[in-house]
């Protein structure tokens, strides 16, 4: 893995996007929205969120934004994920388990294709 | 809840919907005195005196789909099941402090598991919120209490314009949280 960077290191990297002018706003490529409601919270929604992050850290991937959200209202199907990939429609996907993430940050979000055994028909 | 680190991700959740600009969570686990406090205090609407009455009952909730609220009432649950109990502090326009002590070694005192995974995800994925978390601990014999405090102002100044969820950044807040904690126990 590798070497953990200081603030002045990150400075730096901050500095070279801009000067790419690789920073569009902060808000990336890839929006994962994840349902942070007490539900979603009970049903394991924060180890999903940090499975998502595992996988950015692992992969080195600098245009996915992750954000959480109160309840969707879909509690039985919690975790919930809204996942939208540059101007495509977002999908809503259920019951997604660290393991489900994974599926879909690979799958989807990586590969272009839907997971479909796990989303939530609108 | 099977963790008060998850409790404490749901109250965080709470300020944030109160419309809360910094959200501050205290930590102190305690083994000379056996206690384990978590609090989570913000700047947000706050309650009036009615509604802090109101939040500990299991069917009051602001949410307008559903009639229950559960968050706060299994909190107050799990901390009386272990001797100690819930405290809410609230002022309308003030803000709100929800603070939860247990016996620390009391056998039905629910873990507090994982912390640093709490104030990582909290800080990633609410970029627009002043986060500021500290953990104290104090050792059972002797020695002093230890305090490691974490604000994320200075990192967000220094990175201003890269997403936080950037994996150079997202790796530097990971380990900085995770060996903060770590380090009050060495």
């Amino acid at each position: 893995m590798p070497a953990i960077k200081s603030l002045e290191e990150l400075k730096k990297i901050r500095e070279e996007a801009l000067q790419k002018r690789d920073i569009k706003s902060a808000s990336g490529r890839v929006q994962i929205i994840v349902g942070m409601g007490t539900p979603g919270i009970a049903a394991g929604a924060r180890d999903t969120v940090k499975e998502f992050l595992n996988i950015i850290e692992e992969k080195h991937l600098t245009d996915v934004v992750v954000r959480q959200t109160g309840n969707f209202g879909l509690d039985s199907l919690e975790p919930v994920v809204k996942v939208t990939v540059g101007d495509s429609t977002t999908v809503t996907y259920g019951k997604v388990t660290p393991y489900a993430a994974r599926l879909i940050m690979e799958q989807h979000i990586l590969g272009g294709v839907v997971v479909q055994e796990h989303v939530i028909p609108s | 809840m099977k963790e008060i680190a998850l409790h404490l991700l749901d109250l965080a959740e709470n300020s944030i919907s109160a419309k809360a600009k910094t959200v501050r969570i205290d930590v102190r686990e305690d083994f000379r005195t056996n206690q384990l406090t978590a609090a989570v205090e913000d700047d947000g609407e706050g309650m009036s005196d009615e509604m802090v009455k109101q939040v500990v009952d299991p069917f009051f909730t602001s949410r307008t789909t559903r009639k229950v609220g559960l968050g706060i009432p299994l909190l107050k649950a799990s901390a009386e099941a272990a001797l100690g109990g819930m405290k809410i502090t609230s002022k309308p326009s003030a803000g709100t402090r929800i603070e939860a002590t247990f016996r620390h070694s009391h056998i039905d005192r629910m873990p507090l598991g994982d912390l640093p995974c709490t104030f990582l995800t909290l800080t990633l994925a609410h970029p627009e919120i002043h986060w500021i978390f500290t953990y104290a601990y104090t050792p059972p014999y002797k020695g002093k209490m230890r305090k490691f405090e974490f604000d994320d102002q200075p990192l967000k100044e220094a990175v201003s314009g890269l997403p936080l969820t950037h994996p150079d950044v997202l790796a530097y807040l990971r380990s900085t949280l995770q060996d903060g904690i770590a380090g009050t126990r060495e």
